[in-house]
């Protein structure tokens, strides 16, 4: 049975890079959870206090582009971001998510019609309904949902050397 | 139907011989690269992972760039742990201060045509320049690579991009990228190989080369593909053998789109803050007053880099408000331009020479900016805090521009 689940949002641009979503200069603080008062800052410093666990991240085309910092899904997932939904993905940031167990999901159309605050339903691999509206969603490859169900990369290659 | 570049390359890797783009397929890696800002993440997923020994260590490289010399605190940490690492695994290709990861993953000669690499940067896509399949990932990926040798990857598309023609003075392969990227736009070769090729091409060196294929991650690409030829075998120290010659794209071959510029109509050109696929010629803001300039990065720190901009600022000096920033990319390139007189040039300008490193491009340290200022860089990234406060503005440029931007103290054409 898909998963359903309703979230507050938070709405991004287009093109948002991983220099954006956690700078360089933080990247060598000890641990992720250090970084994550930093998420964001460039383009709006108080998003990281504004954020709480459970919301969404509405983004618009090629969120994740630039950087390969693997930091950018981990500290959104540490900020307890339950899922990122934008236009399109930038593909090393994709691998990255996916990897860390960071739920994403392409809907084109749902970035131009919200705003912060706004509450959103999503039933995974099927739809996101807003307002009244209702947006088709699509479901992750199956070489990737092997990953996920797996519970992450760190966990398959676990299972692998026959630790779990 | 012919096959890409990208289509060959992986069949020879794979042994499937119907291998094409859209396929998903295990790649054997031929080499990997880790720098020092990752090292440590490396290292605990590695051992999260249960993994005890490297799959091969001669094919494992660690450089230290980013944080060299270190800038903060918590920077020599990553060194220490780089170094623990590489001793616990007999690791014995660890470079300290020794330049740009990707800078010396080629002129160290550990990529070869046809390789597949993978680093733990976005700009590993440098390695394309001689003809090799190489793409950025991630920590977590990088710890299964160690452990297994392989990695899972979905034969890209191809876009295919032919320049013909002779560039004009002072437009350089940086202005080529710039204009490619401006066309294509940030997300336009998403997921895609972008395969170069024309008389342009043909006739740039390897480091012009280096400079494209290190940018196309700027247009979302996954690889950058230059087939090789004498000029990349030489730099490579290899022989340029026949099945070498192969890896090309075939005219017939399935291509996503074909884009064609002629050279003689390109221009220099500056990408405009904060987007790297802002692009306008440097001609519509000659004027715009600027407080530095950097030349440097994996992008355009190599000596032809330095020479093109010692010879536009000798016997000048550098605007009385500018702070002018030259950072070779390697030690190696450091010291040929110490030795033919190149930094001798630069220095009596007024230009501040560094060491070798990845320096201001990260914005940790070396020149870094405050609210209101206006850079001109030979990078890769103008994003918003890429070199210091978000309200900073970066304009990317060619070191010709650069260069002729010193001197000026204003956005000047070469």
């Amino acid at each position: 049975m898909a998963e359903t689940f309703t979230a507050r949002i938070w709405a991004l641009g287009d093109d948002i890079d991983t220099d954006i979503v956690i700078p360089t200069e933080y990247l060598a603080l000890k641990t992720v959870q250090d970084m994550t008062p930093y998420a964001f800052s460039p383009l709006r410093p108080e998003l990281a206090a504004q954020i709480q666990p459970g919301d969404v991240i509405v983004a618009g085309k090629n969120f994740g582009c630039g950087s390969s910092r693997e930091q950018a899904p981990e500290v959104i997932k540490a900020l307890g971001v339950k899922a990122v939904i934008a236009g399109s993905f930038a593909r090393i940031f994709y691998r990255n998510a996916i990897n860390n167990g960071l739920l994403l999901i392409e809907c084109p159309a749902l970035c131009t019609d919200v705003q912060d605050g706004d509450e959103i339903t999503v039933e995974v691999g099927k739809s996101i309904t807003v307002g009244g509206r209702t947006y088709p969603i699509g479901a992750l490859p199956e070489n990737l949902l092997d990953i996920i169900n797996a519970g992450g990369l760190v966990k398959a290659m676990r299972k692998r050397n026959g630790l779990d | 139907m012919g096959a890409t570049f990208i289509e060959k390359l992986l069949r020879r890797n794979t042994g499937i011989a119907d291998a094409k783009c859209g396929d998903i397929v295990t790649a054997n890696v031929d080499r990997v690269m880790i720098h020092d800002i990752f090292i440590p993440f490396v290292k605990e997923k590695f051992e999260e992972m249960g993994f005890t020994e490297i799959w091969d260590p001669d094919k494992v490289v660690l450089i230290y760039d980013h944080l060299v010399p270190a800038s903060q605190l918590d920077d020599p940490r990553h060194h220490r742990i780089g170094n623990e690492f590489a001793a616990k695994y007999g690791l014995t290709h660890v470079h300290r201060s020794d330049g740009i990861c990707h800078q010396l993953m080629t002129e160290a000669g550990y990529v070869k045509p046809g390789n597949v690499v993978f680093g733990t940067d976005s700009h590993t896509t440098t390695y394309g320049c001689v003809g090799a399949f190489s793409s950025g990932i991630g920590y977590t990926e990088m710890a299964s690579i160690l452990g297994t040798g392989t990695l899972w990857v979905k034969i890209p598309e191809t876009i295919k991009v032919v320049i013909d023609g002779e560039l004009p003075e002072h437009v350089t392969s940086k202005d080529v990228i710039l204009r490619l990227i401006g066309d294509l736009t940030a997300a336009g070769a998403s997921y895609c190989a972008l395969e170069f090729s024309g008389s342009t091409v043909e006739n740039m060196t390897v480091a012009s080369r280096m400079t494209m294929a290190n940018m196309a991650i700027e247009a979302g690409a996954k690889c950058a593909l230059f087939t090789p030829d004498e000029k990349t075998a030489e730099y490579c120290a290899v022989e340029l053998t026949e099945d070498m010659k192969t890896l090309s794209g075939d005219p017939d071959a399935n291509y996503l789109k074909t884009i064609h510029y002629q050279a003689e109509e390109l221009v220099p050109a500056l990408a405009c803050p904060s987007q790297v696929d802002k692009i306008r010629p440097v001609s519509e803001l000659e004027g715009l007053e600027i407080d530095q300039v950097f030349l440097g990065s994996c992008t355009n720190g190599r000596l032809e880099d330095l020479r093109t901009a010692a010879a536009i600022v000798k016997g000048k000096t550098v605007a009385p408000f500018v702070k002018f920033i030259v950072t070779p990319a390697s030690r190696k390139i450091y010291l040929e331009a110490l030795e033919d007189g190149t930094l001798d040039t630069l220095a009596a300008a007024g230009a501040i020479i560094t060491h070798p490193g990845c320096g201001l491009c990260c914005g940790r340290t070396g020149g870094i900016l405050t609210d209101g200022e206006r850079v001109v860089a030979t990078n890769n990234r103008n994003f918003l805090g890429r070199m210091g406060t978000s309200k900073v503005e970066i304009y990317l440029a060619s070191p010709a521009t650069a260069a002729a931007c010193a001197v000026t103290g204003k956005i000047t054409l070469p």
